[in-house]
């Protein structure tokens, strides 16, 4: 299995597009320049809930260099979802461009168009607009209630035919399990019920949502987007702008990361209509607060857990109810909710009775989306914890009792078939596991042994360790799909044009070195195309941890397929049975006779000799299956007991994402992913004034690390390999942000004896329930 | 407004308006090299050298300027011709989305400029005006420390 020598999978190649990004020569959506562009500028409600009676644009558009403004007014009035997912959309349809009502402060008003931003801004501020103001909704807990204020009206509704029911504010509903709770209550010694709490979170790329768009030479709209999905952008534009597919034209550019904010389609569509009734270039970029307060966010969920435990450790029933928090619109309000469950219940599949409930609502607060863990984050925050306190209870050894309980190789779990993402989920079994080595890696890195329990203190400041593990998925099965297309040049170079769209992951460069090792060619023969609607086939884009296994695979059967052309016309040439050759260093040899051709003598003679044709495939992958990953992540805290402040000392990962295509990519990817998590459990948060307006939308107060305020991280890739993969790979994306939140909130348990439901670990919030211990004491 | 800088080793006259941002002039110039991450002086997308020194950009107006020496990030190196640093981050894994490498990249000339030889956590400190959120930095602090290396080798 892993005694295949390969040239390029499993190397740590430089990234292809690396040089040119750090001297600053590849550009990303505004670094491309658009003579006589207009500019855009949005105007949001201040207000929670309410309906706009008015709209007064006549002092703005009194103003030179004002050219347009548009609002629920003026604009296509067709119900969509912003969610960029495959169609039909998972994500109930609630959502117009303009809408006459606002559920959130920062939801759209109006946009200002204009000759420059200078101008932009100033009329934008001219606009008055006059409301109704309704009574708000911001507590999930009462959204149910009969008696709660209703978001949306009986015309929204879910295209797939979901749960939904607007009239109850709920968004999305989930209902699933199998055995008999009763009967596992019944069998129970003791039942552990808790209630945790993930929060709210930006996914802060670094570049903020960008769209340009303009009319090319013929007439057709081409749209550069920041975006993790071009193809449903194109989908998306065309039906809510009422312009043929056929004449949209979208292009990814580089992408200054996504991590889930960009799965979304919130200002391609309204460039789109500047460009079309203005015929003329148009460009959006938000702000850093825009992107904080009218973009998309982690959604909050409370996840309430109970189990029944046997005195040996054994769970006799599972329960878990989720309330997610969708804030205004329901974006990904069903999958997030679905995967809260299904990317975490599978990893204990011993238990038999199981019953999940998950219910999205609607509220007056920002829009939940996609971000990277998507559901699984807040779910292990909960299990993870969970678990810690379970083995607590039973004086149990966590690394061990994990490892005695999570799913193996060869195993399934009754989850993977009862909840897929909205939907009924697909069977399938676990061909790659390699948990138990990334737990005993995880516990020797940080000490476990000599430390667990053990609270070690120097003065006031007592240290503590914490475990937690997860997994997650590759793509999503019978509904992602990747393709790839592949030509030769004479020179024995490829053109590999791939619909997946590398957000700064390093998918072009993995993708080519898939490619790269089925041709027997060096990585520099390839020369990648990635995401361009016209040019690239389609892919379903950037999410699901789909790209390296879905798209992958799409790769490999390209390339095998251009292998077998590449063989028949050197068998041709060679007057030697195609079965004889074999390639090896751009080279197909027959190593009885001694016969060989080199790919450019190859190619050309495709090209100029006999029978010319050009070397090219195509081809596309779906997947009936989504082999998990496994991580494990310890680290070490230390808790100052006088001021509550929480010092995180070490993070450790290890992940099995199957053969890593890249290594030094795949730790990139666990790294960011760690700290993203660490950063949410420390000081992520979104604080709120009484109107429900965020407070805290820049960097200043919303803190994310910079390199001087972490600890040392260690990463782990360990070997494995998975069946289904190319080349053996499952996926690394989004895994290692799902532990450190559990992991440090383990860790502090461990330190100083207190359990934090909710995140982020502030000395604030650390000092009051040292100080709610004591009194209780 | 009009104004000449020195920019990458250039004398360079901007046109601008009065109360535009260092970072504007230089994008609307074609430096779109400096990136705008923030526009509050957080993220250090738009580092630039101004006489030497790393500033944000975007806290800077274009109209406090005359004759002053800036240098982006393709003023350090190119394509062609990359620095050592900009090899270091290309051979260490530390570019991901690439967003932040050009400020990150003038960080870390600037400190090495001054010390040549840091320790891990005098990069670190260094870098703590640059936000990224892909990489986690641990393979941009490594890139640091390894052009550091290569530099001195040099010498």
């Amino acid at each position: 299995m892993m005694n295949k020598k390969y040239s390029s999978i499993g190397k740590d190649e430089k990234k292809i597009d690396a040089l040119a990004l750090a001297t600053g020569s590849r550009r990303f959506v505004d670094d491309f320049e658009l003579k006589h562009c207009l500019h855009c500028k949005l105007i949001y409600s201040p207000h929670a809930f309410a309906e706009i009676l008015e709209i007064d644009d006549s002092a703005a558009r009194a103003m030179g260099g004002v050219v347009d403004v548009l609002s629920y007014k003026n604009t296509p009035q067709i119900l969509h979802t912003s969610a960029g997912q495959g169609f039909p959309e998972p994500s109930p349809y609630d959502q117009y461009l303009f809408d006459k009502t606002v559920r959130f402060v920062g939801d759209r008003v109006a946009m200002l168009v204009a000759e420059s931003p200078v101008i932009a801004e100033a009329a934008a501020k001219k606009i008055k607009v006059r409301y109704r103001l309704r009574e708000p909704l911001f507590d999930p807990e009462k959204a149910m209630d009969a008696d709660a204020p209703k978001l949306h009206g009986a015309e929204c509704y879910t295209p797939i035919g979901a749960s939904y029911d607007p009239q109850r504010n709920l968004a999305a509903e989930v209902d699933l399990g199998f055995g008999d709770l009763k009967q596992g209550e019944s069998d129970a010694d003791l039942i552990i019920d808790k209630t945790y709490r993930a929060h709210y979170g930006s996914h802060c790329a670094i570049e903020p949502h960008s769209v340009k768009t303009y009319f090319d030479e013929e007439g057709r709209l081409v749209i550069l987007a920041s975006t993790q999905v071009p193809f449903h952008v194109r989908r998306i534009v065309s039906r809510v702008c009422e312009f043929p597919i056929a004449k949209i034209r979208v292009i990814k550019p580089r992408i200054g990361g996504g991590f889930g904010g960009k799965q979304e389609v919130l200002l391609e569509p309204l460039a789109a209509l500047v460009t079309l009734r203005h015929k003329r270039p148009a460009r959006i970029v938000l702000s850093r607060e825009e992107v904080f307060q009218n973009s998309r966010t982690r959604h909050p969920v409370r996840v309430r857990l109970r189990t029944g435990v046997k005195k040996d450790g054994r769970i006799t029933f599972l329960e878990m109810d989720s309330l997610l928090n969708s804030g205004a619109y329901g974006s990904h309000a069903l999958t997030v909710l679905s995967n809260c469950g299904s990317k975490v219940l599978p990893l204990l599949n011993k238990i038999d009775h199981l019953h999940f409930l998950g219910r999205s609502v609607y509220t007056n607060l920002p829009v939940g989306g996609a971000y990277r863990g998507y559901g699984a984050t807040q779910g292990y925050f909960a299990l993870n914890q969970h678990l810690d306190i379970l083995c607590r209870e039973l004086d149990l050894d966590l690394p061990e009792y994990l490892k005695k309980n999570h799913i193996r190789e060869g195993e399934t779990s009754r989850v993977f078939e009862a909840l897929g993402e909205g939907k009924t989920g697909v069977r399938q079994y676990v061909n790659s596991c390699k948990l138990d080595e990334c737990i005993d890696i995880c516990t020797r890195e940080i000490g476990w042994y000599e430390k667990h329990g053990k609270r070690i203190r120097q003065d006031d400041k007592v240290r503590g360790v914490g475990l937690a593990v997860a997994m997650q998925g590759s793509g999503i099965p019978l509904v992602d799909m990747g393709a790839a297309s592949i030509k030769m040049n004479e020179d024995g170079s490829f053109n590999l044009d791939i619909g997946a769209t590398d957000i700064g992951t390093g998918s072009d460069t993995i993708l080519a070195q898939i490619a790269a090792e089925v041709l027997n060619v060096d990585l520099a023969a390839m020369i990648v195309l990635s995401s361009d609607t016209d040019r690239t086939p389609f892919d379903v884009g950037a999410y699901a941890s789909s790209t390296t296994y879905v798209s992958g695979r799409a790769v490999r059967k390209c390339a095998e397929k251009i292998r077998d052309q590449i063989i028949a016309v050197a068998a041709e040439m060679l007057d030697v049975p195609a079965g004889k050759l074999q390639l090896a260093h751009a080279t197909a040899e027959d190593p009885e006779s001694g016969k060989r051709a080199d790919y450019p003598e190859i190619c050309r003679y495709a090209m100029y000799t006999a029978n010319q044709f050009q070397i090219h495939a195509v081809a596309s992958e779906f997947v009936e299956e989504s082999p998990p990953p496994f991580l494990a992540q310890t680290v070490e805290v230390e808790v100052d007991t006088r001021t509550g402040a929480v010092k995180l000392l070490k993070l450790v990962s290890a992940v099995d994402c199957g053969q890593a295509i890249n290594p030094r990519l795949a730790e990139g990817q666990i790294e960011g992913a760690a700290v993203n998590g660490i950063s949410y459990a420390m000081t992520e948060e979104y604080l709120f004034s009484p109107n429900g307006s965020m407070i805290n939308k820049n960097f200043k107060n919303y803190k994310i690390p910079t390199a001087a305020d972490l600890p040392e991280i260690k990463t782990f890739v360990v070997p494995s390999h998975e069946p289904s993969g190319p080349f053996g790979a499952k996926s690394a994306g989004e895994i290692g942000i799902n532990c450190p939140m559990p992991a440090i909130a383990n860790a502090i348990f461990d330190a100083v004896g207190i359990r934090l439901f909710e995140a982020p670990f502030t000395p604030e919030k650390v000092y009051k329930a040292m100080f709610a211990q004591k009194d209780s004491q | 407004m009009k104004r000449t800088l020195n920019i990458n080793r250039k004398d360079i006259e901007l046109r601008f308006d009065p109360a535009e941002s260092l970072l504007h002039t230089l994008r609307n110039h074609g430096y779109t090299e400096v990136k705008s991450g923030c526009e509050e002086g957080e993220c250090g997308a738009c580092l630039v050298l101004l006489n030497g020194k790393a500033v944000n950009s975007c806290l800077i107006f274009t109209s406090s300027l005359n004759g002053d020496r800036i240098l982006t990030a393709a003023g350090i190196g190119t394509l062609h011709e990359p620095h050592v640093i900009q090899q270091a981050f290309v051979d260490c894994g530390a570019v991901q989305c690439g967003f932040c490498t050009p400020g990150m990249v003038i960080a870390s000339y600037a400190l090495l400029q001054e010390n040549p030889e840091p320790t891990e956590a005098e990069v670190r400190r260094a870098l703590s005006g640059n936000l990224c959120r892909c990489t986690g930095y641990v393979k941009i602090v490594e890139a640091v420390l390894c052009a550091a290396e290569r530099l001195k080798s040099e010498r």
